[in-house]
């Protein structure tokens, strides 16, 4: 009893950072339409910030999330500047070719910059471990903060699109780019600002992954990116609660399928899965089927 | 009666598509005008250029004196030309209320509960369904929240782009009544209608669009008595 709470909470930890990396998809999808595969190589630059704040300046750990924070939001504006805007009237493979091209690019000049020498992150959570039923069952600091991270995500995430002026501007963009302009929004702003908080919570997401896990590679970002990516279209891509629940049903069928049937098949668990979720309901879980205007 | 509106002689093309063929018409202020024309004519081109959706690739759109070359579309909106575009597209999954928001996006916060509460005096049905998301409205409510949307912009000019299109008889009706109020509350309207007899019944003046090109135009009475449009779009 006591091993599988143990699996469950690593579940819903690791679920938690793919509902984070998730949102980012799904946020930017929901709006441009768009995959940003880079997405994921977003958060392994979120954590090289940070390690490198702490590692090299020295900083207190808070400082470096805020400054990976800003480095990656100013970033994700820059890619889609400068990549992705240009191409807002070409075909989605375009689109979808150049994303990928900005994550070949941003995976080696992080190896340029940072070697490809592994580096071991210091975790950036200074809360100790929490001991429930006498010891047996432990909840670490790291854990405690990525839960509660994703909890306050979702809040002010549904928050900003429910209740205020801008949130409500992204989704109006995201149904209809050209009515929204006819209301005085200015879809392009409203893109970039997407991709800055998608960009923001990957930062926050490589950070917390990495916090758990301890090392850093310049590949670091690509396979969670694309189990995030997988978990948003588990969820219903473009659907923020779809995020969550794909992100943390993702998590724990993971942890779950590694601990008690294989690790090495783990993850084709929970690709299989994601398959028979589309078979049966091709929006995804909380997805909504939008049928195609003629 | 100044000039509120100049479409001096654009050309508009999609790609290598020459869609509107050097159009030229005005609207003055507190008219009515309509641009008549069956489908493919080019009218929703002329509207969606006229609110910087599409650029002319030659000729320009002077709103209030000022061209509007390169102005973009949510400027445009500022400077108080509004759009009903064709087929609504109001935001289905955004509840009644949220739409009225967004059209009142570049209007200052205080201004914009007076202007729902305006709406929906207007338009009683809206109030009760303003928490209802827009995509379960029947068609007829979301012609009068399209409507609606775009006043909350509290426009000089109104363009209303097929307002009519999939309404039955009786709401077509309704919705010219309104076209007719809004008019005489003193907002300039240009009118954009498949249906020629509703269109010119309210319009002081119209413009026949014919494969891209202006092919007649004169007073709402006039054409309305014209051989040519009847046998063209009256149906004899």
């Amino acid at each position: 009893m006591m091993t599988f709470l143990t699996y469950l909470v690593s579940g819903v930890s690791l679920g938690s950072v793919y509902a984070i990396i998730a949102l980012g998809y799904t946020m930017v999808y929901g709006i441009a339409k768009m995959l940003n595969f880079a997405h994921g190589d977003v958060i392994m630059v979120g954590a090289y910030i940070s390690f490198c704040t702490t590692s090299y300046l020295h900083l207190p750990a808070w400082l470096s999330v805020v400054f990976a924070v800003a480095v990656c939001t100013a970033l994700g504006v820059v890619i889609e500047g400068l990549a992705y805007k240009p191409l807002r009237q070409a075909g989605s493979l375009a689109v979808l070719i150049t994303a990928i091209g900005v994550s070949y690019f941003l995976q080696n000049a992080a190896q340029l910059i940072w070697t490809s020498n592994t580096k071991v992150f210091t975790s950036v959570v200074g809360l100790p471990s929490v001991r429930l039923f006498g010891g047996r069952l432990t909840i670490t600091g790291e854990t405690i903060v990525t839960v509660l991270a994703c909890l306050l995500i979702m809040a002010g995430l549904t928050f900003f699109t429910g209740g205020t002026k801008l949130g409500k501007a992204m989704r109006a963009c995201s149904e209809d780019k050209a009515a929204a302009q006819l209301m005085g929004i200015n879809v392009n702003a409203t893109i970039s600002m997407t991709f800055a908080i998608g960009s923001a919570l990957a930062a926050v997401a490589g950070v917390l992954l990495c916090s758990s896990y301890n090392t850093l590679i310049p590949t670091a970002g690509a396979m969670p990116g694309i189990k995030a990516f997988t978990a948003a279209v588990f969820g219903g891509i473009g659907s923020i609660p779809g995020a969550l629940l794909g992100g943390l049903l993702l998590g724990i069928i993971e942890i779950f399928a590694s601990a008690y049937l294989s690790s090495e098949l783990s993850l084709a668990i929970v690709f299989g899965v994601l398959i028979v979720v589309l078979l049966v309901k091709p929006s995804g879980l909380l997805g909504r089927y939008v049928p195609e205007k003629v | 009666m100044g000039v509120m509106l100049k479409v001096d002689g654009i050309h508009v093309y999609y790609g290598s598509i020459h869609a509107v063929k050097g159009v030229s018409f005005e609207v003055g202020e507190g008219e009515i005008v309509t641009l008549i024309g069956a489908n493919g004519a080019g009218k929703s081109t002329v509207l969606n250029t006229v609110s910087g959706l599409l650029h002319p690739r030659t000729g320009s759109v002077c709103f209030m004196d000022q061209d509007l070359r390169g102005v973009p579309p949510h400027k445009v909106v500022e400077r108080g030309l509004a759009q009903v575009p064709e087929g609504r597209r109001i935001f289905l999954q955004m509840t009644v209320e949220e739409n009225l928001e967004m059209g009142a996006y570049t209007q200052p916060k205080s201004s914009v509960a007076p202007g729902v509460a305006d709406v929906y005096k207007r338009f009683p049905r809206l109030e009760e369904r303003r928490s209802q998301v827009a995509g379960t409205l029947s068609g007829g409510e979301q012609q009068m929240l399209a409507m609606g949307r775009a006043l909350m912009s509290r426009p000089r000019l109104l363009m209303l782009d097929e307002p009519s299109m999939g309404l039955a008889p009786l709401l077509v009706e309704q919705i010219f009544e309104i076209i007719r109020e809004l008019h005489a509350a003193g907002t300039t309207i240009l009118l954009v209608e498949q249906n020629a007899q509703a269109a010119l019944s309210v319009a002081d003046r119209a413009y026949v669009l014919e494969t891209g090109r202006v092919s007649l135009s004169g007073t709402g009475a006039e054409l309305m008595a014209s051989d040519q449009v009847r046998r063209a779009y009256l149906g004899g």
